[in-house]
């Protein structure tokens, strides 16, 4: 019997294992924003934030935040050596035009089919796209980073998402606290899962069509 | 070149009048015109549209008012026209309570239709959407086997933007992250106010330093004077 133990620090870790040194990313706000710790030490990846940088670098020593200079959720953030400023056009060139390797987003919904919602829950809570939109459709890789159950037990992965669209279709990767999965024709493929979870387990607490990829392995994030 | 009126953050704000569309930089507050908001405030203008990439933030449990949040709480738009209101609670329950139309554009896009308006341009064509409650109502077009969105320009009556550096002319230099939409918007509307932290002579500028170039600037108030 394994009892599911929600852990966002090992979503973080796996997804930082993705990159490799030279790849532009932008980490979403929440859980994404916790993969820039993980990044291997081998690894540079550049940061970009749509709020107008690349080459996003630490949060600043306390005391030296520049009220000009922030992340995209508003946090003082600094800029390492070679990046650069630009304004919002310019940003989004960046991001709709291709030049993003990896988007990483958090999700209320994941579907499927590649389908993401996280951005409004009709008549309850309306936070806005922001710059998600053109992130999913803009990457080269879309991952969404998810817990894998929600409170109430039920699985964040589905068949069809039943909230208003982020994203359709566009989603590439998803990696949960017990496992990656790909999509693919329309299937969640486990890719790796992360124990104490087992295949079966995962098969048996996801709520949408899913297949355990042939060499699927054990990965210890 | 011809130096621009230097006028007070109360004679900027007494030129924004009930209807008027108005553009206003910053992004979570970061880069905003706090001075002509405030005096905004004052005014009790009400009746506006406003174009921002976000309503800020509101929170003053823990004395975070942040942009254009001040103008929101007393109710000075009729309608916003921003990508992400999830910061301000006052706008979610405006909007729930229909006191507010909330447009929601995605970043990118508001960015786009800003700079068409500015830029000469009917809009722009986009995939950003497609799939999405984004595309209801909207034109789309095939251009060779790929389909776009038809997002029209978003011009407006009055800009206010904020900017680090101003010399007498109207030239402007924005900092850091603080550039967000400021320099789309001071293209994309009638009338155009810069609040500059620091105004220099005309020609202390290198001309290949200016991000906006003077003749977008209708006047200049000086941050943090009255």
């Amino acid at each position: 019997m394994i009892e599911y133990v929600e852990n966002k620090e090992v979503i973080a870790r796996r997804i930082a294992r993705f990159f490799k040194t030279g790849d532009v990313v932008n980490l979403g706000i929440g859980l994404p924003t916790l993969v820039g710790n993980f990044v291997p030490a081998d690894v540079t990846v550049i940061l970009q934030s749509e709020n107008g940088l690349i080459g996003l670098g630490p949060a600043p020593a306390p005391g030296a935040a520049d009220k000009d200079l922030t992340n995209a959720g508003a946090m003082p953030v600094t800029i390492l050596p070679g990046g650069a400023f630009f304004d919002s056009a310019t940003s989004f060139g960046i991001i709709r035009g291709g030049h993003v390797d990896y988007t990483v987003l958090g999700v209320l919904e994941v579907d499927q089919e590649g389908n993401l919602a996280n951005y409004k829950i009709p008549g309850k809570m309306v936070p806005g796209m922001g710059g998600a939109m053109d992130l999913t459709t803009g990457s080269r890789v879309v991952i969404a980073a998810t817990t894998h159950l929600e409170k109430s037990g039920a699985s964040k992965l589905k068949r069809r998402c039943l909230l208003p669209l982020t994203a359709a279709r566009e989603v590439n990767i998803v990696v949960t606290d017990v496992g990656f999965f790909e999509l693919l024709g329309g299937r969640f493929h486990l890719v790796e899962y992360f124990p104490p979870y087992t295949p079966d387990w995962i098969v048996a607490h996801t709520d949408a069509d899913l297949v355990v990829r042939e060499g699927c392995a054990a990965c210890e994030c | 070149m011809v130096e621009k009126p230097v006028i007070s953050a109360a004679q900027a704000a007494a030129m924004v009048k009930p209807g008027h569309v108005v553009h206003v930089g910053g992004f979570l507050g970061c880069g905003s015109p706090d001075g002509m908001i405030a005096e905004l405030v004052k005014s009790g203008v009400t009746g506006l549209t406003l174009v921002c990439n976000d309503t800020a933030v509101l929170d003053e449990k823990n004395g975070r008012v942040t942009g254009v949040a001040p103008l929101v709480k007393a109710k000075a738009f009729s309608r916003v026209i921003v990508s992400h209101i999830g910061t301000n609670p006052e706008t979610q329950r405006q909007m729930n309570a229909g006191e507010t139309e909330v447009t929601l554009v995605p970043q990118g896009t508001l960015a786009e239709r800003v700079r068409a308006a500015g830029f000469g341009l009917g809009g722009i064509l986009t995939p950003t959407g497609l799939g999405t409650e984004v595309e209801l109502g909207k034109q789309k077009i095939l251009v060779g086997d790929k389909v776009f969105l038809l997002e029209e320009a978003l011009p407006g009556d009055v800009a206010l933007i904020k900017a680090a550096k101003a010399d007498k002319a109207g030239n402007l230099v924005f900092s850091k992250t603080a550039r967000n939409f400021n320099p789309l918007m001071a293209t994309a509307c009638k009338l155009v106010i810069v609040e500059a932290e620091e105004l220099v002579p005309v020609g202390a500028i290198d001309p290949d330093h200016v991000h906006t170039p003077s003749i977008f600037v209708d006047y200049i108030v000086l941050a943090g004077r009255p």
